[in-house]
């Protein structure tokens, strides 16, 4: 077994934050893609219409119950063959934001039951229109009461970002797994991509902590 | 009160003539199996009083609630103004509204509830303006100087900037009121409100609508167990059960000699 060297970790260290770059954008625009498609499913799936409702929920129960990796090869290697395609990091975000909005979708739905029906009356009594209940009354009760919920939904999909190297997305994974390829020594590199996801994730699942405390009051 | 100063600044009904304001015909709702009003006919007049009273379960709060139109109508009719309210007439047949026919008969009428139902994620100023503005299309500026009249004649006028979980059950429902009213209604809906209310604060929310029932002629539907508050205000009492009205007159009649013996038992065992 090699020893560990630190000369070897100050090496590749401006590489794998390269791939620490990467990572965080394709976790922060996921994170937007998949909070705006899952509110666009939640309100959809509340629609009177079953020619609204059945479809979403349809492509909803379909993307959640089909796994990530299927779906970034779906796009990244089938969808170009019918004249759809996108650079690697755009197929990575598109992915993880539509896998993760089936979750998000779910979250607001809680939120949104979770409006008490006195509102929604309340509202009706006053002729709020139909779109100002939702902006003005009903969506700023429910975002209070999803955002931890939404924040673990950052944290897993933070997680879930090595899968995008499997598409040529360079991530820290990407990075680290092109350097060992090279040196033959996977040891350093992949450990330090290990801390690096710690040293991120668990400080932002304490401050969600915090920021549930003081939300969900 | 400092009410009866601010009152005139206040417009609360522009047109009362008398006439005839709610119509309802026939109106039968049921839940499940549960016919809750059966085939009830009843009209109230424009500017009057009116206080429901009986038995629990006997269907006043869902007259008030077809008002409202939070719930339908499974026959008959209701109208408002002489318009037909979940009801519209194309090609002399009556088919169900449309939602803007409904949205346009609806801003006749204001509800006050049980529970307040104040917006909380909103300032108590934004609760009274949110409406005028959006749906009426006030000017912000013309939204807060009437909102500003109304809570000085609820007296909150420095709370406006508080949130609603800041202030008490019955200031929250006094703010509730002014949000009501600020839609100028012809017609105020009230279902139980002080019934959430710790009994200390009763009295300061029945002291505005006194003085509401009293300086305005806006007409009020009352669904209440303030047997007191009922012989006060009302014009009208109308007696329930079962889903029909048993028995109606001005309150003197109703409270002191009523006709029915179901309208005795109720009135002995709540007062």
């Amino acid at each position: 077994m090699n020893d560990w060297s630190w000369d070897y970790v100050g090496d590749i260290m401006p590489k794998l934050l390269d791939g620490l770059w990467v990572t965080v954008q394709a976790t922060l625009l996921g994170s937007v893609a998949a909070f705006a498609l899952g509110l666009v499913w939640a309100i959809a799936l509340r629609s009177p219409s079953r020619w609204v409702t059945w479809p979403v929920g349809a492509l909803v129960e379909f993307v959640r119950n089909t796994p990530l990796l299927v779906q970034l090869f779906f796009l990244f290697f089938v969808l170009p063959g019918w004249g759809l395609s996108f650079g690697p990091l755009t197929t990575g975000v598109i992915g993880l934001g539509l896998h993760y909005s089936t979750y998000t979708a779910e979250v607001y739905r809680a939120g949104i039951d979770a409006v008490p029906r006195g509102q929604w009356e309340a509202a009706t009594a006053l002729s709020l229109p139909r779109g100002r209940t939702w902006v003005a009354v009903i969506l700023p009760q429910a975002f209070r009461r999803v955002v931890p919920a939404l924040g673990n939904y950052v944290i897993a999909m933070f997680k879930d970002t090595p899968m995008l190297s499997a598409i040529t997305v360079g991530d820290m994974l990407f990075q680290a797994n092109s350097i060992g390829a090279t040196t033959f020594d996977y040891m350093e590199p992949i450990t330090v991509v290990g801390v690096l996801f710690i040293v991120i994730s668990y400080p932002t699942s304490v401050l969600l902590r915090v920021l549930e405390r003081r939300l969900v009051r | 009160m400092s009410a009866d100063s601010s009152l005139s600044k206040v417009t609360v009904n522009p047109a009362v003539d008398g006439s005839e304001l709610i119509r309802f015909d026939k109106v039968t709702k049921r839940f499940g199996a549960n016919t809750v009003l059966d085939a009830l006919d009843f009209t109230v007049s424009s500017g009057k009083h009116v206080t429901l009273i009986g038995p629990s379960g006997s269907g006043k709060t869902t007259i008030l609630r077809l008002l409202m139109t939070l719930a339908r109508p499974d026959e008959g009719t209701i109208r408002v103004g002489g318009e037909y309210l979940t009801h519209e007439e194309r090609g002399g047949r009556l088919v169900p509204a449309g939602e803007k026919h409904v949205r346009e008969v609806r801003k006749n009428i204001g509800m006050v509830f049980q529970q307040f139902n104040l917006f909380p994620n909103m300032k108590v100023m934004r609760n009274i303006t949110e409406a005028p503005v959006h749906v009426l299309g006030l000017s912000a500026d013309e939204a807060e100087e009437r909102a500003r009249g109304l809570l000085e004649l609820v007296g909150l006028t420095e709370h406006a900037d508080k949130f609603p979980t800041q202030l008490s059950g019955g200031q929250q429902q006094r703010v509730a009121i002014a949000r009501a009213l600020a839609m100028r209604p012809q017609v105020l809906l009230l279902d139980e409100v002080t019934s959430a209310l710790d009994p200390e604060l009763v009295a300061g929310v029945l002291d505005v609508l006194r003085d509401i029932a009293r300086t305005t002629d806006i007409t009020m539907l009352c669904v209440t167990h303030e047997m007191n508050f009922a012989r006060d205000i009302s014009d009208d009492v109308l007696m329930f059960d079962a889903g029909r009205v048993i028995e109606s007159g001005p309150p003197e009649k109703i409270f002191n000699d009523p006709d029915q013996e179901r309208t005795r038992q109720f009135l002995s065992a709540v007062l």
